[in-house]
């Protein structure tokens, strides 16, 4: 019989951690700084996904405040960095 | 009860997770990775977040649980337009195989404003470069 415990241990934080490998791939490899503006969008987002499940792991639902403020500061990049590659092309 | 329905929404969440990170790294284009990772990473961590407003029997808890999803579903999408339009204003090449570049000539370089018809400028140049920005090798986009 497996536990509940067991499962998250072993089989969706793994996945997670083969998520982030990956699109770390993805953020050394670029080509373009776009890339790498999307990739590390991908990796906060994923972030939140593991804060979560660390939450539910250790029975800590104080965990669930980084969430937030992860989500608010991964949106904020975004956008700032979206804005000033649209400005470098004028000057 | 609680167990199997943990179990098969942490599953669901975890594996678009990973499908968002694969396509991520497989896809040929900028705007192929944009659109693969929006969607699949937003249903992901929706999921694992339900998960926990499962777990936790507290009302403080599912109330951040909504707030998260509610913000991760408005912002996702206002993220990943304003960095395609960004990409496409600086040239970021598509796939070799897209069909049609739909926008090409249709944005003022000068205000940086869509129009419905090609402008002049882009109208002289137009006849040569009717590709827009597709790229011509495999190399370009990687």
């Amino acid at each position: 019989m497996i536990t509940l415990e067991a499962y998250f241990d072993y089989f969706i934080l793994p996945i997670l951690a083969i998520s982030v490998i990956l699109v770390f791939i993805r953020l050394f490899r670029g080509p373009a700084v776009v890339d790498r503006v999307v990739a590390l969008d991908l990796i906060i987002t994923i972030g939140i996904g593991i804060i979560t499940v660390y939450s539910i792991r250790t029975n800590q639902k104080v965990f669930l405040d980084v969430a937030i403020i992860l989500a608010l500061i991964a949106f904020l990049g975004t956008v700032a960095f979206a804005y000033y590659i649209e400005k470098q092309k004028d000057d | 009860m609680i167990d199997i329905i943990l179990a098969l929404f942490s599953t669901v969440g975890a594996l678009s997770i990973l499908f968002a990170s694969i396509g991520i790294l497989r896809m040929p284009d900028f705007y192929l990775r944009l659109s693969v990772t929006v969607k699949a990473s937003t249903l992901g961590v929706g999921l694992l977040l339900i998960c926990a407003a499962i777990m936790f029997p507290d009302v403080s808890v599912t109330t951040k649980v909504i707030a998260i999803i509610f913000f991760l579903i408005i912002t996702a999408p206002i993220g990943a337009h304003m960095i395609g339009r960004a990409a496409y204003f600086i040239g970021t090449p598509l796939w070799k195989g897209t069909v049609i570049d739909e926008l090409a000539g249709m944005y003022d370089e000068e205000t940086h404003t869509l129009e419905s018809e090609p402008n002049e400028t882009a109208e002289n140049k137009g006849e040569s470069s009717d590709r827009g920005n597709i790229a011509t090798t495999e190399e370009e986009t990687e």
